[in-house]
């Protein structure tokens, strides 16, 4: 499977990535090269396999729905690069 | 041995016990350590010297009372993977350069009630991606037994660091190897316990299926100690499993007769290094010396596609499990954009190092509309098939050797530029995460100076067979003894 340039920047706003000249270049043809080795893949007949999710035999687990004291916010906001008023600040997002 | 700070976990808690050395003592003759050899090895991102010193003293008044546990007073270093609170948790990438958890993982939780005394921070691949320690944002970790020689990754911080004796122990994550391949690459002990046996809350996620933190030890006791700390299940971590917990020292004897080792002919893959061939053919005949029956014709017929299956399945999680790094509640973020989005996409693009980008790449595109059933479902599938060839597998053997690496550590550099000869790296260790199983990997050997390591794999959730296979085999033999020359 080549990718073209198109693709790489069609995949690089999926995944919301800012890429320079050089980078979308270079992941141009390294990404083609790895999913090449992918391809051997399609030698497995998977016609009647299920696909797996994790290792362990686990599903829906609950637990007791038990209220218990929050982080504080001021210990939340510590980490934030910007804040306002006790809130994340963030760039405009409607123009 | 003659130094405090090449203690064993073992030793250093018969000594602390009898209060021939004191935890500030060892503290201390760990730090120098770190003083004396980190210039070299670059093994962390962090040293929390005061907070160690702290801690060294809080125990000794404890230990005064008579109050001790196995794992009191003696120093750790953490991968810098795992949240510790108050203590600046990087991933080694710019991102999270100045990150500080509000929270500890689980893992340091439980360290904390046996009161381990916290070095600091271990230096990995970023945000674990990468199998040389070259990949961290800030630079690039040595081998202890070659310092123009990679420590393998991405624990390569945590396994340099026991391996030059600039920690007592250590934590690391594994998600395709990054316990295993390392602790091979420096001579030291690594294990990957079953996927659900230790909780993953507070690491930081890098592939969800495939994560385990684990023990980077001197020997194998020292790994069933750690275990004995961290396993368990937490209501944190929904996918840790309540199953019990046994006693990881008690399964340590010296005999193996009885147990069944199949050695799966597929792991012996071209481009296998000669010398770590005939090391492993030699430990096993170690393995039969001690009792074990050996079954050389193995087989695991499925292993050619491990690679491709690790290689969709881990860069789809990690896209997922990355997108959360917007610049908005942690972390660096770029200011200098006009919108939300152009926010984003240079935060992003600025705090990301290659191969990051790379894994993000490959996994939205995997994940993609038109592309999903190709790849992402398709390598699901085929996951499922290499699940049910290890159980096969184990209603034949109690146990598979592997080597840990086909080759010894490589050169600083030297597979940098060629993503997929890195990856390559990994093969013999990344099936173990896929089928979720544990496995450990011990010193046997060594090629031209360099660590060789054994894998040994076994059922989920019986570590107790593979810590007795390994100690036996340890105790047989002297390479878990050798010390690089530093």
């Amino acid at each position: 499977m080549k990718l073209d340039r198109k693709q790489v920047e069609h995949v690089a706003w999926l995944a919301r990535l800012g890429l320079d000249e050089a980078e979308i270049e270079k992941f141009t043809v390294e990404l083609s090269n790895i999913l090449e080795n992918f391809e051997i893949l399609n030698q497995v007949d998977t016609a009647d396999v299920s696909p797996a999710t994790h290792a362990v035999p686990l599903q829906s687990v609950f637990r007791e729905d038990q209220s218990s004291p929050s982080y504080p916010q001021s210990d939340i906001l510590t980490n934030a690069p910007r804040e306002e008023e006790n809130c994340f600040k963030v760039k405009p997002v409607l123009e | 041995m003659n130094k405090l700070y090449q203690l064993s976990i073992h030793r250093a808690h018969e000594l602390l016990e009898r209060r021939e050395i004191s935890s500030v003592e060892l503290t201390k003759a760990t730090l120098e350590r770190i003083a004396e050899v980190e210039a070299k090895i670059h093994a962390c991102v962090t040293v929390t010297e005061d907070i160690a010193l702290r801690q060294a003293e809080e125990v000794d008044r404890c230990i005064a009372n008579g109050d001790i546990t196995l794992l009191a007073g003696v120093p750790v270093l953490i991968k810098d993977v795992i949240c510790t609170k108050g203590i600046r948790t990087t991933c080694s990438s710019k991102m999270l350069e100045n990150f500080i958890p509000p929270y500890d993982a689980t893992v340091m939780k439980k360290l904390k009630a046996q009161k381990a005394v916290i070095l600091g921070k271990g230096n990995m691949d970023e945000f674990a991606m990468g199998s040389s320690t070259e990949h961290s944002a800030f630079f690039p970790t040595r081998n202890p037994w070659n310092l123009s020689y990679v420590p393998g990754g991405s624990s390569g911080g945590p396994a340099a660091a026991v391996a030059s004796n600039e920690a007592i122990y250590a934590l690391g994550s594994d998600t395709g190897g990054s316990i295993r391949q390392p602790a091979g690459f420096c001579n030291v002990v690594g294990l990957k316990p079953t996927y659900g046996r230790v909780s993953r809350f507070g690491l930081v996620a890098f592939a969800s299926s495939l994560d385990q933190i684990g023990p980077i030890t001197k020997d194998v006791t020292d790994c069933a100690l750690v275990m004995n700390a961290i396993a368990g299940y937490d209501p944190m971590d929904s996918t840790s499993v309540s199953y019990p917990v046994p006693d990881y020292t008690s399964c340590l004897n010296r005999d193996l007769k009885g147990l069944r080792i199949g050695i799966p002919q597929e792991y012996f893959v071209e481009g296998m290094q000669e010398g770590v061939k005939s090391a492993l053919e030699a430990a096993i005949k170690k393995l039969k010396e001690l009792g074990a029956e050996i079954d050389w014709e193995a087989s695991l017929p499925s292993t050619k596609y491990a690679l491709a299956v690790y290689y969709i399945v881990a860069p789809s999680e990690a896209s997922a499990n990355l997108a959360r790094y917007d610049g908005v509640k942690y972390g660096f973020s770029e200011q200098k954009a006009s919108s939300m989005i152009e926010a984003t996409e240079k935060t992003r693009q600025f705090g990301f190092g290659a191969e990051v980008k790379r894994r993000i790449m490959l996994g939205t595109y995997a994940l993609s509309a038109g592309y999903y059933d190709a790849y992402y479902l398709k390598a699901q599938k085929v996951r499922t098939l290499i699940e049910q060839e290890f159980e096969q597998a184990f209603e034949k053997y109690d146990a598979l050797v592997t080597p840990t690496s086909p080759t010894v550590a490589f050169k600083l550099g030297e597979k940098l530029e060629d993503p997929m000869q890195m990856y390559l790296s990994d093969v013999c260790t990344l099936p173990i995460n896929i089928a979720g199983v544990p496995a450990v990997s011990v010193p046997a050997g060594f090629v031209a100076g360099l660590p060789v390591g054994m894998q040994i794999i076994g059922k989920p959730f019986n570590e107790e067979t593979i810590l007795r296979i390994a100690f036996a085999y340890e105790q047989a033999t002297d390479w878990h003894k050798r010390e690089p020359g530093i």
